[in-house]
């Protein structure tokens, strides 16, 4: 079972960002570059901001990111989360993809132990729409805790 | 500018009712923005024959041609609305309404905006707030409305920076006292007390209900011209000494989109840049500004700004209001004077200025003694957003 419910909107692409939502139905996270500065940037746009190319490519992101920042939502804002409140959203960095970032969630975290700089591993879901989407799993060391 | 007697003012303020959401939705928000314009032109002593301009913002659905017919204005030459979702934009639609009036574009504009929230359209549930850019990148992850999407901005702020409740609770405790010598203020008669504060539930971690601003309905409005044509007018005329838009590279739609603005900036929020920007032009310094109406979606926003602003240091607008620096009257810089969008009403920003325009008149219901420069500043969280200068 997904970390949300069915109910909640999946991602409907776009034509603007619909070669990451392909890249995310094989589950493969990629990130755009452009290809003549190697600068990353996301969410997807047509020009590099740096060098203002039109070219780019579609590089596989490492399966690792950081919670960079995060937060526990109480006050269920759509009739689907309702039943499933509390939940988290995390901010998850890609520091080796020029800090590339993604809106998600953890899916095996308590509320308590989520934490700024814990590391977290990619792992996907179904979305109820049927869209495959990029969540997270809480990384865990030996003694059981993250960081 | 060359010519002194062009120069930008404010001549007249006016609003509806305002009050809690769903109160005012059967009358309807192009009615609301009749209203307030009427009694900003009667407060101007302008006939409504004379509005020849129109701005506004965030996709405001009282388009011109809506208003000139209700309004029945014969000659109705400039219409104006800065892009943009949320009240980013409220201190934009002033600049235009300057720009207009300063180059001969029109000579009376009315700038207005006018908000009902209803079932589907309130702005702390999901769906409410429209034109969402990138909400493939936050929706299917449970992110759907304003405070979710600031909470994590306000998160980080707390770790950079160590920030405690008490900071953000000074900021909701200021607009409430504020809200009580205000009878338009929807608040008034429900003082709030730090312990209220830090009992509230918690919407979005770190953001408590009292963080949050209120879901209203109501409008307000105001009527830009020149300081020659004001000369002739009822009320002192506010100069608009500098209104602008602006934002830093790469906020992109910030907090409202993907959340991938510029990473050192995560936790500052957006406004460096415009700030700066903006003192140059009107020729003042932070410390030349006697009262602040500060955008105040979420109190951590408020944090922000006064930081972005330069009246503190990165990090220390929390010892800043901690240490009465934004109470009225003994504040260095008493804030939010009507109880701003916390506790008067969110009318998405517009609301800041005429309450800015009502303090450098004379006319506040918490007066600041002697206040001659007072910053406007609208939603810090998407880029551009905008802010201005008045002065008298």
């Amino acid at each position: 079972m997904a970390y949300l419910p069915n109910e909640v909107p999946g991602p409907r692409p776009t034509v603007d960002d619909k070669v990451f939502w392909d890249y995310c139905q094989q589950r493969e996270l990629r990130f755009q570059r452009c290809t003549a500065c190697q600068r990353f940037r996301h969410p997807p746009a047509p020009v590099c901001p740096q060098c203002r190319s039109f070219e780019s490519q579609w590089v596989r992101a490492p399966e690792t990111g950081v919670v960079f920042s995060f937060t526990i939502v109480h006050h269920p804002a759509h009739p689907a989360v309702a039943a499933v409140t509390p939940y988290n959203i995390v901010i998850v960095d890609f520091p080796e993809c020029d800090h590339a970032r993604l809106v998600s969630n953890l899916t095996d975290a308590t509320p308590e132990e989520v934490r700024i700089g814990m590391p977290v591993a990619l792992i996907w879901e179904t979305a109820g729409n049927g869209m495959i989407v990029p969540r997270f799993k809480h990384m865990k060391t030996e003694r059981g805790n993250s960081e | 500018m060359a010519d002194a007697t062009r120069q930008a003012c404010i001549v007249g303020v006016g609003e509806t009712r305002y009050t809690r959401w769903g109160q005012q939705g059967e009358r309807g928000e192009w009615s609301l923005a009749c209203e307030a314009v009427l009694n900003a032109v009667t407060d101007a002593g302008l006939e409504i024959e004379q509005i020849d301009g129109l701005a506004s913002f965030s996709d405001d659905t009282n388009v011109p041609w809506l208003m000139q017919h209700a309004l029945g204005l014969p000659r109705l030459g400039f219409a104006s609305m800065v892009w943009g979702g949320g009240g980013s934009g409220a201190c934009g639609a002033v600049a235009h309404a300057a720009a207009a009036v300063e180059s001969g574009q029109a000579e009376f504009v009315a700038v207005f905006r006018s908000l009902c929230q209803r079932p589907g359209h309130r702005y702390g549930q999901a769906g409410g707030f429209g034109g969402l850019p990138h909400l493939n990148f936050v929706a299917p992850f449970g992110m759907f409305s304003p405070p979710l999407m600031i909470a994590p901005l306000v998160q980080r702020y707390i770790h950079e920076f160590n920030a405690k409740p008490e900071h953000f609770g000074e900021v909701s405790l200021v607009c409430r006292d504020n809200a009580q010598r205000n009878p338009r203020a929807v608040m008034r008669g429900r003082p709030l007390t730090m312990e209220d504060y830090l009992n509230s539930r918690i919407i979005a971690s770190p953001l408590r209900l009292f963080d949050c601003c209120q879901e209203n309905d109501g409008a307000c409005a105001l009527i830009v011209t020149t300081l020659e044509r004001a000369r002739d007018l009822r009320k002192k005329p506010v100069r608009i000494l500098a209104a602008a838009q602006g934002g830093n590279p790469g906020w992109g739609d910030g907090a409202l989109g993907s959340h991938n603005m510029p990473i050192e900036e995560y936790g500052a929020g957006n406004g460096k840049a415009l700030a700066a920007r903006l003192f140059e032009r009107a020729g003042v310094t932070p410390a030349d500004v006697d009262t602040v109406q500060i955008y105040d979606h979420f109190t951590g926003l408020v944090l922000m700004t006064l930081e972005n602003f330069a009246f503190c240091g990165r990090g220390e607008a929390g010892p800043f209001v901690a240490a009465g620096n934004i109470r009225w009257p003994d504040g260095r810089l008493p804030l939010n004077t009507s109880g701003g969008h916390l506790s008067e009403a969110y009318i998405h920003g517009l609301n800041l200025a005429v309450e800015g325009v009502r303090q450098l008149r004379g006319e506040s219901t918490s007066q600041v003694k002697d206040a001659e420069i007072c910053l406007v500043t609208a939603g810090a969280s998407a880029s551009p957003f905008s802010a201005a200068i008045l002065g008298v």
